[in-house]
């Protein structure tokens, strides 16, 4: 949703905070009804497990031994003995084990690059008067109407030879412009007298970023990076594209193949399932938990800073 | 602003001078732009080319004229993939658009606040899925050897699988992005619903309006402005489609079903060479896409509402 827009002024309270929600029913709204409060219930109930039921099956399933699978008759809802052999059989080397570790890099690596590019660009675009500095938004923010499209971008990508190089997935959709302003909106919205004081006492620019602008908006910093983080861990489309060498792959091409395509990439679920003793099914599954994993950890931080007040919706109240 | 530090007897020179470091801090953004959002934009003339992948390149392929849109338009395959994608757009917009303000009134009637802050924590958290995954998720839940096909099967009901049915694909699109994208979707409405002021609600109570005309005549007006914006951007980006989800499908679905005007520029560009045609298609898919957000802003404008960009 590209109309969720980043509050400038740094953390404040969002306006759900500041309605009175301490459970209270406003006096002058009715009583709701039994029925009301009933079917309430039961849609949030309901919601709920459409979302959760699904990733319990998942979960389950990946932990299940091959017997509890066969007499399931395929995926297990009720946990019956529980074993932890996927993860061992996928984990002891191999190809997933490989792609895992190919995610984790990139993940890594990928963040910290675009983050760089992004805090320095960002940094250097938020004084208002300094030299340049509008026509450079302006080369930013077109990029933001025009996409070049897919095959010029193909061409472009493999004609300066990143194909089967990392690069590949990392450079190409290296830095968000979106972010890049929200980043400038809260640098702008920083301390501006800290920063003119720190520029008398002769800081220079890098100094005025990394020790005072930098700790200032760590909550900012925070929440971009995990978009970023996010972003690399689950891209797919890059790989498919540019990669061709399977030693390369990320974990999301891997486990396309193996749940969507049926095919067995060589290596992937070592000689437990070779050897009959490890359910197929329950190697999928745990390839699915493994690649959820991740962000599941990382969402509820994302969604603690939201709820911080960082994330304001573009609506005039 | 210029006029002002020219006075205070600063030149451009000086200025440049003065800035260096900043200016040092934007390259290595602008030079990723360039290189991967400029150069490709002049990367655009290939849809003008007999375009040689192996020989010539861009430099070096002769130029055709409109050649390549000629075939495009008089193709009907092209025809058809366009008629799917708006198919599919239509489906999504009707189905999608209206739940997440749905599901914000009913999160929003939840005066608990623990149990709004845990439902939002669960619903917001498929958004943060790969496309892959949910693919996948939904493979193991609806697919020929998935739970409801294996729950039937044990009923003596065989044959179910709605992951390779043609005709229930653009359902099947829609209910996985109600599930990824439906609870994240909820935080705009939220949003613009925290923002209406709540004397609105009492004066309307006391004057004797029950909930639902309170919702009706207070809550939805409220909603009026954020929901035309929304609509405006989705139909703008109607060409659009989810990518990734679409091509993780294709091969399963065929591409009968499963054509859209994205993989189908990358069908008949990355897997077949026909460079030409599909840069052609792409940059019909940008002139249609700014198009759409003209219409749809104006439209937008006739309802009395802001749109993407006001009317001056």
């Amino acid at each position: 949703m590209t109309a969720v827009l980043m509050d400038p002024q740094g953390v404040r309270e969002t306006p759900l905070q500041r309605i009175d929600r301490t459970g209270r029913r406003p006096v002058w709204e009715e009583e709701p009804t039994r029925i009301g409060q009933g079917l309430k219930g039961v849609s949030l109930v309901a919601i709920c497990l459409v979302v959760l039921g699904p990733l319990w099956v998942v979960l389950v399933t990946s932990l299940s031994d091959k017997k509890t699978i066969t007499e399931a008759g395929g995926l297990v809802v009720w946990p019956g003995t529980i074993t932890f052999e996927a993860y061992e059989a996928l984990l002891s080397g191999g190809a997933v084990t490989r792609a895992a570790l190919v995610s984790v890099g990139l993940t890594v690596v990928g963040t910290l690059f675009s983050m760089a590019v992004s805090v320095l660009c960002a940094y250097g675009l938020s004084r208002g008067n300094s030299f340049g500095h509008r026509p450079l938004l302006m080369l930013l923010m077109v990029t933001m109407f025009f996409g070049a499209g897919l095959i010029p971008t193909y061409l472009l990508v493999t004609g300066i030879g990143l194909q089967d190089s990392y690069w590949s997935m990392i450079l190409p959709s290296a830095i968000s412009v979106f972010n890049i302003l929200v980043l400038r909106a809260f640098f702008m919205g920083t301390a501006p007298e800290l920063i003119e004081s720190a520029r008398i006492d002769g800081a220079g620019e890098w100094r005025i970023l990394l020790t005072i602008v930098m700790p200032l908006s760590r909550a900012v910093v925070a929440v971009i990076s995990l978009f970023y983080a996010v972003g690399y861990w689950s891209q797919w489309f890059n790989a498919m594209l540019y990669i061709q060498d399977s030693d390369k792959y990320p974990l999301q091409m891997i486990l396309r193949q193996l749940v969507l395509q049926h095919q067995v990439p060589p290596g992937a679920m070592g000689q437990a399932v070779s050897s009959g003793a490890l359910s197929s099914l329950a190697v999928q599954m745990a390839v699915m938990i493994l690649a959820l994993i991740p962000v599941a950890v990382m969402s509820p931080f994302v969604q603690k800073h939201f709820r911080k007040g960082m994330l304001i919706g573009a609506v005039k109240g | 602003m210029k006029d002002l530090e020219l006075a205070r007897g600063i030149t451009r020179r000086q200025r440049f001078l003065r800035d260096r470091t900043l200016l040092l801090m934007t390259l290595p953004a602008v030079v990723l732009l360039l290189v991967f959002n400029y150069v490709p934009l002049l990367g655009n003339v290939v849809a003008f080319q007999e375009y040689d992948p192996y020989g010539a390149g861009i430099t070096g392929s002769p130029f055709v004229g409109t050649y390549n849109f000629e075939r495009l338009f008089l193709d009907n395959r092209f025809w058809e993939v366009l008629v799917n994608t708006l198919v599919i757009f239509f489906t999504q917009l009707v189905l999608f658009f209206p739940l997440p303000i749905a599901l914000a009134l009913l999160l929003n009637s939840v005066l608990n606040d623990r149990v709004r802050a845990w439902v939002q924590g669960i619903i917001y958290l498929p958004h943060f899925f790969s496309w892959v995954l949910v693919v996948t998720v939904f493979q193991q839940m609806l697919g020929g050897a998935g739970l409801i096909a294996q729950q039937l099967r044990e009923r003596g009901i065989g044959g179910f699988d709605l992951m390779t049915d043609p005709g229930f694909f653009k359902f099947l699109l829609t209910a996985q992005s109600v599930w990824k994208d439906a609870g994240w979707g909820v935080i705009v409405f939220l949003a613009a619903l925290a923002a209406v002021n709540s004397e609105l609600y009492e004066a309307a109570a006391v004057d004797g309006a029950g909930r639902w005309r309170r919702m009706w005549h207070v809550t939805l007006p409220a909603l009026r402005p954020v929901i035309a914006l929304l609509l405006v951007l989705r139909v703008g980006s109607a060409l659009n489609l989810d990518f990734e989800q679409i091509l993780l499908q294709r091969d399963q679905v065929g591409p009968g079903a499963a054509e859209v005007l994205d993989t189908y520029i990358w069908w008949t560009g990355v897997r077949t060479g026909d460079f030409g045609y599909a840069t052609a298609a792409g940059i019909f898919k940008g002139v249609f896409s700014v198009l759409m957000v003209l219409l749809a802003n104006k439209v937008a404008h006739m309802l009395g509402e802001q749109g993407v960009y006001s009317k001056r």
